[in-house]
């Protein structure tokens, strides 16, 4: 008993000293405030008669700097909650006993219910234009987000440079249909297997790199098509882009204002409506999106996606079991350029027209942000970081600079809380069909 | 079954194996020891094809399977449990062992699966488990368990010792031993433990600096002063009991 007390009286001692680090690592944090805000937010520059006129904002100033510090000490006082809390439980088992099935279930459950809202969006009361313009960005976005985690998630091969089979998309049914005439159906196959084509060009010469050097040439990668389009002028028009893309038919009914018997509101008898297009749009990024999430779900339980996995695991274990490593990576580069690339076509027939700029770096890592949020592999995590990521975006939008901070606090916080990302557990791609008996008769394989 | 002829090995400039030679005969549990950075490891990837021989050959079964990229060689009939076993963490130990049978596409995996969990019983009960959650034990059953999916003529082991206590070591030793004289299977396996390793092999190579300076019988090994003194003193103290 004389021990508990003791340590009872330790603990107390060291929960004061941890006060005490806690209150100081927040003084600390609100001077490091204090000497970036001063000149960046506690002076404003302002165009006068003569040049410019500096005026002193020092509400602004202070205001940040307690926000630093508030916000530090609650994160201290959190994580030494947390820390606490882990040293006080009993030792905790080695593995986490989860009933069977349960976790999955609710993802599955959670997943259906996105997948219902998402059908039944723009028929929502409510949902109007912006509404659903809106959904039809976030979906762009959970489908990069998904044809990146094949790539990052899945493989593990860490890509900088994933904007580049996008603009391969966009550009490529931009081109075909100012060329050749080709619509968007017709063309959407062919911007997929471009893609990844260039998939294949970019999966060759970073076959012997890992990590960071890969992380490097991919980002290159991403840059060089970036400034060839910028500067190959007379096929891409350069920095004035691609414009006059054709929008995409309701399979060959267009949607015009005019109405007439040969456009998709006269084929339906309904009244012509900008929405409609809006709309269809909407249902086509819907579906594009969802075949990539099919595509990968079939894939992970084929030896192609596990092949993925095990490279993602341990490159010389898979290598020792057979696997041709080159093989493997190639063709992880090539189906998630190819998502890519039907992205890219949409998004081209989508804006009707594109530039260099919508190709930027920053548009990679916000697509690689969504998939180590979501939780690296997890189709579900990737939909959700997507939707808070672009949506919280939007939501914003009224704080203009300030947007920038919310959202990198809003990393930070997910990071802090979720350190392996939103949804972080993977499900088994193979399973046993029953989950006892070893016996050869009773051994299922698993599927696949 | 395996022919390892003047086999020269190098990382960049340094050069890890200085003309090795070696044959492992069919049936025959053959183990190579030597202090650690010997070059044991090297041997092994080498055989496998990874770093690829400067010169030299390596036969098996007869043909020449020099230079031939690692999953072509592994496919013929090897299998390694590699050094530091190389489980994969977040797959589930029935994932790890599907993984094992991709080779073979599969087939005979329900049998095979029945098989290794024999073997061991320890995977058996934890199948849906994640492989990094294993004990170091459990986990170099499975690196084993795994290989054996493969169907291997000749199995490859890396230092299945290292790190595990006496117990654990006992049962995986009696595990390839079993393996070997049940299934005929043909196991070269590399040590640093060496008493266990030359009680349990038909013959022995000792390593040092990438060359092969002494070979015989388990037995003629394990009597021999030189292997004593630098493989066994304190070594045998600790294992053998
Ligand atoms: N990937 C590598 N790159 C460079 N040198 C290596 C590499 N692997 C091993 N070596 C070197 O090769 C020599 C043999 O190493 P290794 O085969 O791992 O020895 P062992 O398995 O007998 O302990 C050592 O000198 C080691 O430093
Ligand atoms: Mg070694």
């Amino acid at each position: 008993m004389m021990r508990h007390e003791a340590a009872v009286g330790a603990r107390a001692a060291t929960r004061t000293g941890q006060a005490g680090h806690i209150l100081r690592d927040a003084v600390l944090a609100a001077l490091v405030a204090l000497g970036l805000g001063a000149p960046l937010l506690g002076l404003q520059t302002v165009p006068a008669e003569r040049g410019l006129t500096v005026i002193p904002r020092p509400g602004l100033l202070f205001g940040a700097i307690a926000c630093v510090f508030v916000g530090r000490l609650a994160l201290g006082a959190f994580m030494a909650r947390r820390a606490g809390r882990a040293a006080l439980a009993t030792p905790a088992p080695r593995f986490r006993l989860v009933p069977p099935g349960f976790a999955p279930t609710l993802g599955k459950a959670a997943g259906l219910a996105l997948l219902l809202f998402a059908l039944a969006l723009p028929f929502i009361p409510g949902a109007g234009r912006y509404e659903i313009d809106l959904a039809t960005l976030v979906l762009t976005y959970v489908m990069l987000g998904w044809g990146l985690n094949i790539v990052v998630g899945l493989a593990g091969l860490l890509d900088l440079g994933y904007v580049a089979f996008y603009a391969v998309g966009a550009y490529g049914y931009a081109l075909m249909a100012k060329y050749f005439d080709i619509g968007f159906w017709a063309a959407l196959p062919l911007t997929g297997l471009l893609a990844a084509a260039w998939g294949i060009i970019l999966g060759f010469p970073v076959l012997r790199l890992r990590g960071d050097y890969l992380a490097i040439v991919t980002l290159a990668f991403g840059e060089i098509i970036r400034v060839v389009l910028l500067n190959w002028v007379s096929l891409t028009g350069g920095p004035n882009g691609l414009s006059g893309i054709p929008r995409p038919t309701f399979f060959g009914l267009p949607f015009s204002m005019a109405g007439g018997p040969g456009t998709f509101a006269g084929f339906f008898g309904l009244e012509p409506s900008p929405l409609h297009r809006v709309i269809f749009l909407y249902y086509l990024i819907l579906a594009l999106a969802l075949l990539t999430n099919l595509v990968t779900i079939r894939l992970r339980q084929h030896p192609i996606g596990r092949a993925w996995e095990a490279l993602r695991e341990d490159e010389i274990a898979a290598r020792s079991l057979g696997l041709s490593v080159v093989a493997v990576k190639l063709t992880a580069f090539a189906t998630g350029a190819m998502f890519g690339g039907f992205a890219g076509a949409f998004f081209a027939t989508r804006q009707g027209f594109i530039s260099p700029e919508s190709f930027t770096f920053i548009e990679s890592a916000l697509i690689l942000a969504i998939v180590v949020l979501g939780g690296m592999g997890s189709q579900l995590g990737v939909a959700t970081a997507a939707i808070v990521m672009i949506g919280g975006f939007e939501l914003f939008r009224d704080l203009e600079e300030f947007r920038m901070l919310v959202f990198g606090l809003a990393m930070v916080a997910i990071m802090v809380w979720r350190p392996r990302g939103l949804v972080a557990t993977r499900e088994p791609s193979v399973a046993l069909k029953e989950r006892r008996g070893v016996a050869a008769a009773h051994v299922g394989e698993g599927r696949g | 079954m395996l022919v390892v002829e003047n086999v020269v090995a190098a990382y960049g400039a340094i050069v890890a194996l200085k003309g090795v030679s070696l044959t492992v005969g069919r049936g025959e549990i053959v183990t190579l020891i030597g202090a650690n950075g010997a070059g044991k490891s090297t041997l092994m990837m080498t055989i496998c094809g990874s770093p690829a021989p400067k010169s030299g050959r390596i036969l098996f079964d007869g043909e020449d399977i020099t230079g031939l990229p690692t999953h072509v060689i592994m496919r013929r009939g090897i299998a390694q449990a590699p050094e530091g076993r190389r489980i994969f963490p977040r797959m589930t130990v029935y994932e790890n062992l599907r993984m094992g049978a991709e080779v073979l596409e599969g087939r005979h995996f329900a049998e095979d699966l029945a098989f290794v969990c024999g073997l061991f019983p320890r995977l058996k009960e934890r199948l849906a488990q994640r492989g990094g959650t294993l004990s170091g034990g459990e986990q170099q059953m499975l690196a084993i368990a795994r290989a054996l999916m493969m169907r291997p003529r000749l199995l490859l082991l890396d230092e299945p010792s290292l790190g595990l206590a006496p117990m654990v070591v006992r049962q995986i030793f009696a595990a390839i031993r079993d393996l070997n004289r049940d299934r005929g299977l043909t196991v070269l396996l590399v040590e640093q433990n060496a008493y266990h390793a030359l009680r349990l092999a038909h013959r022995g190579y000792v390593l040092v600096n990438g060359t092969i300076t002494m070979q015989g019988t388990g037995a003629e090994l394990l009597a021999r002063p030189e292997v004593r003194a630098a493989y066994l003193e304190g070594g045998r103290a600790q294992d053998a009991r």
